[in-house]
């Protein structure tokens, strides 16, 4: 039955459903989100700051092993089962930073090991940050061909 | 015996013999940890996948269930089995290592009462002395078929709910010292409604009318008054779905006492264990009934309730397809035999 067309007897029914679901807190999870996304990113200053002062990397260069350290200790969280229950408490504050991304690699290698390497872990790690990688690359490419083109035409 | 449009009478009063429930970790922590006869300590139950640890609480439920009823696998002629994952594997190949004639069921959440239905009815109709009938659900295996891998940490809307990781079966006889002993006396099998909803995070939500226009059928086939029952249980309505129910059947005119109205999804946890609106699964109806609900009854607390299992029958396909969530609900009352 597609969504669309609605017999009246649905649109009662939904009607009553409304008042008894329950809605996601929207104000207190951006609050919630906005900190503990904040945290993280604060973290991951700290951890870039550490490159630049203790090896020999300049504020360009050290954003590199900083993300590798951040998915690294998304790794160990996930691993010892802790990522989902900041995000359970987070929402988009741990989903949207870098360790967020990693979680999503890590989680689904975890989920399908039993599967075997090639099947399982090899064929299902990238099955949610698939999407991500492949329309974040797409939209890199129209935003890189629309400056092109405007530089072709000496507008910028 | 049909009566009424949908509804089955068991004049020959089916036993339920024995039951047996098996539950996981966060079932041990939770509200009925002392009704469950096996208790998991942890999720791998030492095996090497979860889908294995799954079919070892059906097959733990099944044996249990056996031992107590004092009897052994060769006395009993059918298993009748169901649970979510896909082509119900841990079901059937419980099966395999029990080793007894099998019927594979699928009714998603609602699998536990289409099981004890149809094992009654075998029963009562003589097709069988002895048969032995369960639902299992297991948290980390349900949740990878239909959810994001467990470890995600995605944000689960309120309207969530936990797969409860758990087992539970009966054996089901045509004993003939029916006295004391709890029996089925009828089943009501539900029709598939949609109500267009399509979340597969509001589960409740979606299975609400499917639970409401079964126990409507039921009191209309069986011409009684929801009076006669000490408790109306749902399956896995949880926080969303049940107050919904209930609403739903005083508008069709029937008043049901909210404290004789009650929720295996709501009945299985602590308030402080974070599962949103509740357990879900067909574990859950089938670990609440065969463990708490029929010690409840053994104990004299009740004389005759109605369980009514509820189940969404979509798949992660389907889901993503945009189709909306067909839902299902079946009731099989059981009393204390006078």
């Amino acid at each position: 039955m597609a969504k669309k067309n609605k017999s009246p007897e649905q649109k009662r029914y939904q009607q009553i459903e409304q008042k008894h679901e329950l809605k996601r807190p929207v104000v207190k999870n951006c609050i919630k989100a906005f900190f503990v996304g904040g945290t993280i990113c604060l973290i991951g200053q700290a951890v870039m700051y550490f490159y630049m002062y203790f090896f020999h990397f300049t504020e360009q260069t050290s954003g590199n092993p900083t993300v590798a350290t951040m998915i690294f200790f998304a790794m160990l969280l996930t691993g010892f089962g802790v990522y989902d229950k900041i995000g359970q408490f987070a929402g988009a504050g741990s989903a949207v930073p870098i360790t967020g991304f990693g979680n999503s690699v890590i989680s689904a290698a975890i989920e399908h090991r039993t599967e075997g390497f090639v099947l399982g872990v090899g064929g299902n790690m990238f099955k949610l940050a698939g999407s991500v990688i492949l329309f974040g690359v797409f939209s890199a490419f129209v935003v890189a061909l629309i400056k092109t083109l405007l530089q072709i035409w000496g507008i910028i | 015996m049909l009566k009424g449009k949908q509804s089955w009478v068991f004049p020959n009063r089916p036993v339920i013999e024995a039951s047996a429930a098996v539950g996981g970790p966060f079932e041990a922590r939770g509200k009925l940890a002392s009704d469950f006869d096996i208790l998991h300590d942890d999720l791998w139950m030492g095996k090497d996948s979860y889908e294995k640890a799954h079919t070892l609480i059906l097959e733990e439920a099944i044996e249990t269930a056996i031992q107590k009823a004092e009897m052994t696998k060769e006395d009993i002629s059918f298993m009748l089995a169901g649970d979510l994952v896909n082509q119900i594997t841990p079901s059937s190949f419980a099966a395999r290592s029990v080793g007894i004639p099998y019927f594979g069921l699928f009714g998603a959440c609602s699998t536990s009462m289409e099981g004890l239905a149809l094992a009654s009815f075998i029963i009562n109709n003589q097709g069988a002395n002895r048969v032995v009938t369960g639902a299992s659900s297991h948290n980390a295996a349900i949740e990878k078929q239909f959810r994001y891998p467990t470890e995600y940490g995605s944000q689960k809307p309120p309207t969530a709910q936990w797969t409860v990781t758990g087992a539970g079966a009966a054996v089901v006889t045509n004993d003939q010292e029916k006295q004391g002993k709890l029996v089925t006396t009828s089943a009501t099998i539900g029709k598939v409604v949609d109500m267009g909803l399509s979340d597969p995070f509001n589960m409740g939500g979606a299975m609400a009318p499917s639970a409401a226009d079964t126990i409507i059928a039921h009191f209309k086939d069986l011409q009684l008054d929801p009076s006669y029952y000490d408790l109306i249980v749902t399956g896995d309505l949880a926080k969303i779905g049940h107050p919904i129910t209930l609403e739903l059947l005083k508008k069709e005119g029937l008043n049901i006492d909210s404290q004789k109205f009650k929720d295996c999804g709501l009945m299985i946890y602590q308030e402080d264990q974070q599962v949103q609106a509740g357990g879900s699964g067909a574990g859950c109806s089938a670990a609440v009934l065969y463990g708490h609900l029929l010690n409840e009854m053994r104990k004299g607390k009740y004389q005759r309730i109605l369980l009514v299992a509820t189940g969404a029958l979509l798949s992660p396909l389907s889901f993503q397809q945009k189709e909306s969530i067909p839902c299902i609900a079946h009731a099989v009352s059981i009393e204390v035999h006078p």
